[in-house]
C-alpha cells in the first residue's frame, strides 16, 4: 500500500502526529492508518524475546504478562499522558518520533531493542535502537518504510525505570533513566532520556557500576558505600540543554540522583518487582 | 468548499456515532474527529479546549477504549464505535446516574470539563466498579479541571460508584 | 475527601426547599452535564463564516508594511481587516484606551493583532491569515520590569502604567527586631478551559449582535460602540455560555474584530481562539518584584512595614492601575502596624500585558507577607500562629490607608480555626507509591522525602474601590404566576445563576424561578463578575426587586381583598394571610397585573486615596487563612502537596456545595502557582503557550481540601450578609505551600512558582558529603492549636 504512495503520512494513535495537524503544522496529503494492520498490533513472544507490535499502545503495555516479562518497558508505559494518551500512542509512534523525551526510549535503549523495519516492495531490515533514532525527532526511515516491530529480550535482568516530571500525569519528562542488572551477563545498562539529543547509554558509568556488584550475593558490594563515581559517571555523560521545561543544571543533577536510585533498586531482591504497578 | 491546495483531498466517510451511522461528506482529510462530530454532525457536547489530546474536553469511546477525539484522524475511525457523551446521556429528560450525581454534588461549575469527565468516569466504572481515591485520580488525570480543584468531582464518582454498588 | 465539620450557623429558614442556605441545584447544570449547554464556542448561525486574527509575532517591532493580497488570493475569503478599517476610536481599555484594535504603526507585544480575516472554513481563515505579510523591523524589546522606568518609553504615555503609595506614621520608627527579603512571583495564567470564542451578527438596523463569553457585558457594550463608532443600542451584547474566566475575560479579547467582520461582509462570523492563541490573547497575572522590611518589638507587634513593589503590566494598561492600588492597600497583610511606607508600581514593558486574575495583586504581596512574618517568627522565637494572632486585624482596627474596618473582620477566629484542623495521618513512609512526590514517574526515595507544614493568611477587599460608581441591576417579574429574574450579571461557573434563583425564592416563597437571559437589550448594567462582587451586588439588586415585586403584591392583594397587610405572607407559591382567611395562587393573587420592578443596587460609596494613599477606599474585606502540608523529595525538588487546610471567613453560606467548589477551585490555582504553573517568557516571547507546558494541577496533583471552618458573622451593609468567597482561597494558598516547602527543606524560596531546581541544587550544594549521605532536615513544625 505504501508504495503506491510513499509520502503517506502513516499513522497510528496519533497523538504526536495529530497535534502538529490541529496546529496548522502539517498538511497531509495521504494518510496511512496503521491501526487497523492485524501484524503489527498486540505482542508475543519468541525463543527467549518478546516482540511488540509497533501499534502496540501504553495501555496494552501495562497488561501484567507483558510486564513481567520486561517490566521497565510497563513502568515507563504508565508514566505516559494520562489514560485517553495510553489507549491511543504507540510504540511505534514513539520511536517514529525520536523525541529526545519519548517515555519508552530509554528502555529501548537499554535492552538495546532491535526494530523490524518495513520497505518497498516487503524489504525488511533489522536496526539496532540506537542506529534507528538519530537524532531529536530524527529517525533513519527511509520514505517509505514502517516500523513493525520492537524486540526485545524477555525476562532480562532485573529492571527500573524513573522518570522526572513537574506534575504528576500528562507531563514531559524533563529526566528519565532506564537502569538493566543483566544477572547472567554481568553488566550494568544505563540509559538516560530527556538528557541529550538521542538517548545516552552511559557506558562508563556501566562499567562502574557493574565493579561494585557482588554478582555472586546479588547485591552492592559492601564497600560500594555511596555510589559517588557511578553517579558522577552518569552526570558527565549526560548532554542536556536549557529549555522552557528544565535548566541543563537540574537536569544532569537528575539524572544522578535516579540512575542512582534505579541501579540500588535494580539490585536489591527483584521478587518485589511483580507487584510494582499494582499499588 | 473548495479545495484548498492541490493536494488536499477531500472525502467521504461514514461514521458509526452513538449507534448511528452518519454520514460525513466531502471532508478535508486532515480534520479530527472532534472537528467532524462537532461541525459536520452536529455533536456539540464534546468539547474543544487544547486541540492537543492534553485536556481530555473532548474525550470519546472509541471501540470502547477512551481516547480524544482531537487526537484522532476522523476519516480513520470509519468502521469504529464511537461513543460521545450524547451517546452516554438517556433519551428525553432523564439523566445517567452518573450526571445525577454530578449535579448533586456540585461537580460542575463552568461544565466545559464535564462531557470529558462523564466519558472519562463512565469508562472507568465500567472497567473498576469499586476504585480507590487514587485508582478514580488516575483514572481522570487526562481530564483537566480549572474550576473545581476536582473536590465535588470525586465526590460525584463515589457516589455514582457507591450507587452502583450499594 | 473535603469535609465540612462545622454546620452552617446562620442558615436561613427558607420558604422553600432551595433557598438561601441550601445546596440548591444549578439551573444549568442539566444542560452542563448533558453536553447540551451552549458556551460561546458552540454558537452557530445560518450562513456563518469564521474569523481569525492574525498576530505579531515580535514583542516590539515597527510595522512597515502590510501586504494582505496573499489573504484575498485564497479562495473562499470575505474579509480582510486592519486598522485602517476601525471606523470610530482605535483603541479599547478597561481603565483608560490605550491598546490598539489592531497594531497599526507599531506592535508592543508578542501576539498583539494586527489583522482580521473572515472566510468560510476555519482552516482556510487559518491558511489566508498566515498569507498575510506585514514587514516588521524588530527592535530590542523591553522585558525586565526592574529596568523599566530607566528605559526608553515603549508607549507615548511613559512606562509608568500606575503608581501607588501608602505613606503611614513615622518613616523613621523601627522596631528591634528587624527582616528583610526580596520575593518573585512569575507569571501565572487564568487557563480557563473555554477558549476565547464568539458569534457577531450583523443587524438590518445596520447595528450588530455579539454573543460573547466575557465577564461585564456593558463594559464590553461601550468600548466596542467606541471602535465601531455606533451608539450604544445598535451594539448589542449577549452573555453566551462561559467556560471559566479568572479574571482573563474582563479586557475585550476579539470583539471589536469580530464585530467588524460581521459589519463588512454581513454575515454572522464565529471566532474560536486555539488554545495558543488563547494564552497570547489575554491578560495574566502581573509578575512581581518585592522588596519589603518588617521590624517588631521583642513582643512580636508590628512596628513598621516597608514595602517597594514592582509589578511588570505588560505592554498595555488594563487594568493594571486597581491591581496595583490593591496591592499597595494589602502589602502588610490582615496585620496592624501604625508605620507603613509602601511604593507599589505597575510599569509597562514589552511583556504581555497582565491585568485581572484571581486575587487581583493581593496574591503577589501575601507571597511577601507571609514570608516575611515566617522570617520574622524564626527572628523573635515566636511560634508563626502566635505572632500571627498578636498582630492580626480585629473590627475597630485600621488599615495602612486609615480605613476602619467597620464590618466583620474574624481574622483571629480564621487562624485558630485552620491552624486548629488536624494534621493528615501518615507521612512519606505510608504514603502509596503513586501518592508520593513524582508520582508514577516512581521517582522518591522514601527515606529522603521530608513532609513540611506552612501556614498563611491573606485578605483583600470586595467589590471595586476608590470612588468606582459600582452598581448592579436586576428585574423581578410576576406574570401569571410565574417568576422571571433578569439582569445583564455574568455566570462564568460560580454559580450567581443558583443564588439569584434562591434569593427569589425565598423572598416570593415559589420554587420555580425563570432566569431571563443576560444581555445589553433592555436593561442596566450588573457590573463585572469579579472582584468577588457578584453575590453582594447582583444579589443585593435581585433581592432588593423581588422585594419591591413582593410588596406590591402583598399591597394590592390587602387593599383588593381588605385584609392587613401585615397578616400576609408567600409560602409554596401561594399568598397567605396568617390566620387562614386567605389563600391564593401567585396568579389569583396579581389579579391579571404584571408586577415587574427593576432595582439597581448601589454599595455605599468609597472614596480615592490622597497622595499619602489614605482614604476610606474600600467596602468591605474577606479573609482567609490556608495550611498546607507538603512532601518533598530532597534530592529531585518534587513535590507533592498532600493537604491544604483552611478557613474562610465568609459572612453567611448561600449555597453550601458551591462555596465548597469556590474554596476548593480557588486552592487548586493556588496550588498550581506554588510548584508549578508560570508562563515562561524568552526575550518578551512566550515560551510556554499550551497545556502541555503552562502545566495546572490534574486529579493527581491537586490535595484533599479540608474545610476546618467556615466563619459566618454577617457582614453589615451585605444586602444578604454574605461576603463575596471567590478570591480569598487563592490568595493565600499559594504562600502556604511554599511556607510547607520551606519547612521541610529549611530554604528560603523566595520565589514562587517553586521549582524544582530551586529546591534540589541548592540542597545539593549544601551537603557536604556523597550523593547519599542523609543529613538530618529540619522536622516537619505541627502548627500550633
Amino acid at each position: 500500500m505504501l508504495e503506491g504512495a510513499p509520502q503517506a503520512q502513516l499513522l497510528a494513535g496519533g497523538t504526536d502526529f495529530m497535534v502538529e495537524v490541529n496546529a496548522g503544522l502539517r498538511r497531509p496529503a495521504a494518510v496511512l492508518c496503521l491501526n487497523r494492520i492485524p501484524e503489527i498490533a498486540g505482542w508475543r513472544t519468541d525463543n527467549g524475546h518478546v516482540v511488540l507490535g509497533a501499534a502496540l499502545t501504553y495501555t496494552e503495555m501495562l497488561d501484567a504478562a507483558l510486564a513481567r516479562l520486561v517490566p521497565a518497558l510497563s513502568l515507563a508505559a504508565r508514566t505516559v499522558g494520562s489514560p485517553q494518551i495510553r489507549n491511543a500512542g504507540t510504540i511505534g509512534g514513539n520511536l517514529a518520533t525520536a523525541s529526545p523525551a519519548g517515555d519508552t526510549l530509554p528502555v529501548l535503549s537499554a535492552l538495546d531493542a532491535e526494530i523490524l523495519v518495513v520497505g518497498p516492495g516487503g524489504a525488511t531490515r533489522t536496526v539496532p535502537f540506537a542506529e534507528l533514532v538519530t537524532g531529536p525527532k530524527r529517525t533513519s526511515l527511509a520514505p517509505g518504510e514502517i516500523i513493525c516491530e520492537v524486540r526485545l529480550p524477555a525476562r532480562f535482568g532485573t529492571q527500573e525505570f524513573l522518570k522526572v516530571g513537574t506534575r504528576n500525569a500528562m507531563v514531559i519528562a524533563v529526566a528519565s533513566v532506564a537502569v538493566v542488572v543483566d544477572w547472567a551477563g554481568r553488566n550494568v545498562r544505563v540509559a538516560l532520556g530527556s538528557a541529550g539529543p538521542v538517548m545516552i547509554r552511559a557506558t562508563e558509568a556501566e562499567e562502574q557500576a557493574a565493579s561494585q556488584i557482588d554478582w555472586d550475593e546479588r547485591r552492592l558490594l559492601a564497600r560500594a558505600g555511596n555510589l559517588d563515581d557511578f553517579v558522577a559517571l552518569v552526570r558527565a555523560a549526560s548532554r542536556p540543554i536549557d529549555d522552557h521545561r528544565s535548566t541543563a543544571a537540574y537536569r544532569r543533577h537528575a539524572v544522578g540522583v535516579c540512575a542512582e536510585r534505579a541501579l540500588r533498586r535494580a539490585v536489591a531482591d527483584d521478587a518485589l518487582k511483580e507487584d510494582q504497578w499494582s499499588s | 468548499m473548495e479545495q484548498l491546495t492541490d493536494n488536499e483531498a477531500l472525502l467521504s466517510y461514514t461514521l458509526h456515532v452513538n449507534g448511528h451511522d452518519r454520514a460525513v461528506n466531502d471532508a478535508l482529510l486532515s480534520e479530527n474527529l472532534l472537528y467532524v462530530l462537532r461541525e459536520r454532525l452536529g455533536l456539540r457536547g464534546s468539547k474543544n479546549a487544547c486541540e492537543q489530546g492534553e485536556c481530555g474536553a473532548c474525550s470519546v469511546l472509541i471501540d470502547g477504549r477512551l481516547e480524544c477525539a482531537c487526537t484522532v484522524l476522523a476519516a480513520g475511525a470509519a468502521g469504529r464505535e464511537i461513543v460521545t457523551v450524547e451517546g452516554l446521556t438517556p433519551a428525553g429528560d432523564e439523566l445517567s446516574g452518573l450526571q445525577e450525581a454530578f449535579l448533586a454534588e456540585g461537580a460542575v461549575q463552568c461544565g466545559f470539563c464535564t462531557p470529558g469527565l462523564i466519558v472519562s468516569v463512565h469508562d472507568l466504572l465500567e472497567r473498576t466498579p469499586d476504585p480507590t481515591e487514587l485508582e478514580i485520580r488516575e483514572a481522570i488525570s487526562g481530564n483537566l479541571c480549572r474550576c473545581t480543584g476536582y473536590g465535588r468531582i470525586l465526590a460525584a464518582v463515589k457516589v455514582a460508584q457507591d450507587a452502583r454498588h450499594p | 475527601m473535603t469535609t465540612l465539620d462545622t454546620p452552617t450557623q446562620a442558615a436561613t429558614i427558607a420558604v422553600t426547599p432551595d433557598g438561601l442556605g441550601r445546596s440548591a441545584r444549578r439551573p444549568d447544570g442539566r444542560p452542563k452535564v448533558k453536553g447540551q449547554f451552549a458556551f460561546s464556542s458552540d454558537l452557530e448561525a445560518e450562513g456563518m463564516l469564521w474569523g481569525q486574527l492574525l498576530r505579531s509575532p515580535h514583542p516590539s517591532a515597527t510595522i512597515r508594511s502590510i501586504d494582505v493580497s496573499g489573504a484575498w488570493r485564497v479562495p473562499g475569503v470575505l474579509a480582510v481587516l486592519t486598522a485602517a478599517d476601525v471606523p470610530g476610536r482605535k483603541t479599547y481599555g478597561l481603565d483608560y484606551p490605550d491598546q490598539p484594535v489592531f497594531a497599526s504603526d507599531v506592535v508592543r507585544y508578542a501576539g498583539e493583532p494586527v489583522a482580521a480575516v473572515a472566510a468560510d472554513h476555519p482552516v482556510t481563515a487559518r491558511l489566508a491569515a498566515e498569507a498575510i505579510v506585514v514587514e516588521y523591523e524588530v527592535h530590542e524589546p523591553l522585558t525586565d520590569s526592574v529596568l523599566a522606568l530607566g528605559a526608553e518609553p515603549v508607549h507615548p504615555l511613559g512606562n509608568t502604567l500606575y503608581r501607588q503609595t501608602i505613606r503611614r506614621g513615622d518613616p523613621a520608627a523601627r522596631g528591634a527586631v528587624s527582616v528583610e527579603g526580596t520575593y518573585e512571583t512569575g507569571m501565572q495564567d487564568q487557563a480557563f478551559m473555554g477558549p476565547e470564542s464568539g458569534l457577531a451578527v450583523p443587524a438590518a438596523d445596520g447595528g450588530v449582535d455579539l454573543y460573547v463569553a466575557t465577564q461585564w457585558l456593558h463594559v464590553d457594550q461601550d468600548q466596542i460602540a467606541a471602535c465601531l463608532d455606533l451608539p450604544l443600542d445598535m451594539v448589542r451584547v449577549h452573555l453566551a455560555g462561559v467556560g471559566g474566566a479568572f479574571g482573563a475575560r474582563e479586557d475585550l479579547s476579539m470583539q471589536v474584530q469580530l464585530c467588524l467582520l460581521a459589519l463588512r461582509t454581513g454575515r454572522p462570523v464565529k471566532i474560536v481562539y486555539s488554545r495558543e492563541e488563547s494564552f497570547h490573547g489575554h491578560v495574566h497575572r502581573h509578575p512581581a518584584h518585592m522588596w519589603y522590611r518588617h521590624t517588631a518589638d521583642a513582643d512580636g507587634r508590628l512596628v513598621s512595614v516597608e514595602a517597594r513593589i514592582i509589578f511588570d503590566g505588560g505592554a498595555y494598561l488594563s487594568s493594571s492601575t486597581a491591581v496595583t492600588l490593591n496591592a499597595a492597600c494589602f502589602a502588610n497583610g490582615p496585620y496592624n502596624v501604625q508605620n507603613a511606607f509602601v511604593d507599589c508600581t505597575a510599569v509597562r514593558t514589552n511583556n504581555p500585558p497582565c491585568g485581572a486574575m484571581r486575587g487581583f495583586g493581593a496574591v503577589q504581596v501575601c507571597f511577601a507577607h507571609e514570608a516575611q512574618m515566617d522570617k520574622l517568627a524564626v527572628a523573635l522565637s515566636i511560634d508563626p500562629i502566635e505572632l500571627r494572632l498578636r498582630n492580626a486585624y480585629a473590627p475597630g482596627d485600621q488599615l495602612i490607608i486609615g480605613q476602619v474596618l467597620s464590618g466583620t473582620a474574624p481574622v483571629a477566629e480564621v487562624i485558630r480555626a485552620c491552624a486548629a484542623a488536624p494534621l493528615p495521618p501518615g507521612g512519606p513512609d505510608t504514603a502509596a507509591e503513586l501518592a508520593l512526590p513524582g508520582g508514577a514517574g516512581r521517582t522518591a526515595d522514601r527515606a529522603r522525602v521530608r513532609r513540611g507544614v506552612g501556614f498563611a493568611v491573606g485578605f483583600k477587599n470586595l467589590m471595586f474601590s476608590a470612588g468606582f460608581d459600582d452598581y448592579s441591576t436586576a428585574r423581578c417579574r410576576l406574570e401569571d404566576g410565574r417568576v422571571t429574574i433578569t439582569t445583564a450579571a455574568v455566570e462564568v461557573g460560580q454559580g450567581l445563576v443558583t443564588v439569584m434563583q434562591q434569593i427569589a425564592r425565598d423572598v416570593l416563597g415559589v420554587d420555580d424561578v425563570a432566569l431571563g437571559e443576560a444581555s445589553t437589550m433592555g436593561i442596566g448594567s450588573a457590573g463585572s463578575t469579579s472582584a468577588s462582587r457578584q453575590s453582594w451586588m447582583t444579589g443585593g439588586a435581585v433581592d432588593t426587586a423581588c422585594r419591591a415585586v413582593r410588596e406590591r403584591l402583598l399591597s394590592s392583594v390587602a387593599q383588593r381583598f381588605e385584609v392587613q397587610r401585615a397578616g400576609l405572607e408567600l409560602s409554596s407559591g401561594r399568598v397567605l394571610s396568617v390566620d387562614g382567611s386567605l389563600d391564593l395562587s401567585l396568579a389569583e393573587a396579581a389579579g391579571g397585573a404584571v408586577l415587574e420592578e427593576t432595582a439597581v443596587f448601589r454599595h455605599p460609596g468609597t472614596v480615592a486615596l490622597d497622595e499619602n494613599g489614605q482614604g476610606d477606599a474600600h467596602v468591605s474585606f474577606a479573609f482567609a487563612a490556608h495550611r498546607a502540608v507538603v512532601d518533598v523529595d530532597l534530592d529531585l525538588g518534587l513535590v507533592k502537596v498532600v493537604e491544604v487546610a483552611t478557613a474562610q471567613d465568609v459572612g453567611r453560606v448561600l449555597n453550601p456545595v458551591q462555596l465548597i467548589g469556590q474554596l476548593e477551585g480557588g486552592i487548586s490555582q493556588g496550588v498550581g502557582f506554588a510548584v508549578m504553573e508560570e508562563i515562561v517568557l524568552d526575550d518578551g516571547k512566550l515560551r510556554n503557550p499550551s497545556f502541555t507546558d503552562y502545566i495546572i494541577p490534574t486529579a493527581l496533583d491537586m490535595p484533599p481540601v479540608t474545610i476546618q471552618a467556615l466563619i459566618e458573622q454577617p457582614e453589615p451593609g451585605s444586602p444578604l450578609g454574605a461576603k463575596g468567597a471567590g478570591e480569598p482561597p487563592s490568595i493565600s494558598s499559594t504562600a502556604a505551600v511554599v511556607a510547607a516547602i520551606r519547612n521541610a527543606t529549611g530554604l528560603e524560596l523566595p520565589r514562587a512558582p517553586v521549582r524544582p531546581q530551586d529546591i534540589a541544587l541548592l540542597l545539593a550544594e549544601q551537603r557536604p558529603a556523597g550523593s547519599t549521605d542523609i543529613s538530618p532536615a529540619p522536622p516537619a513544625k505541627e502548627a500550633s492549636p
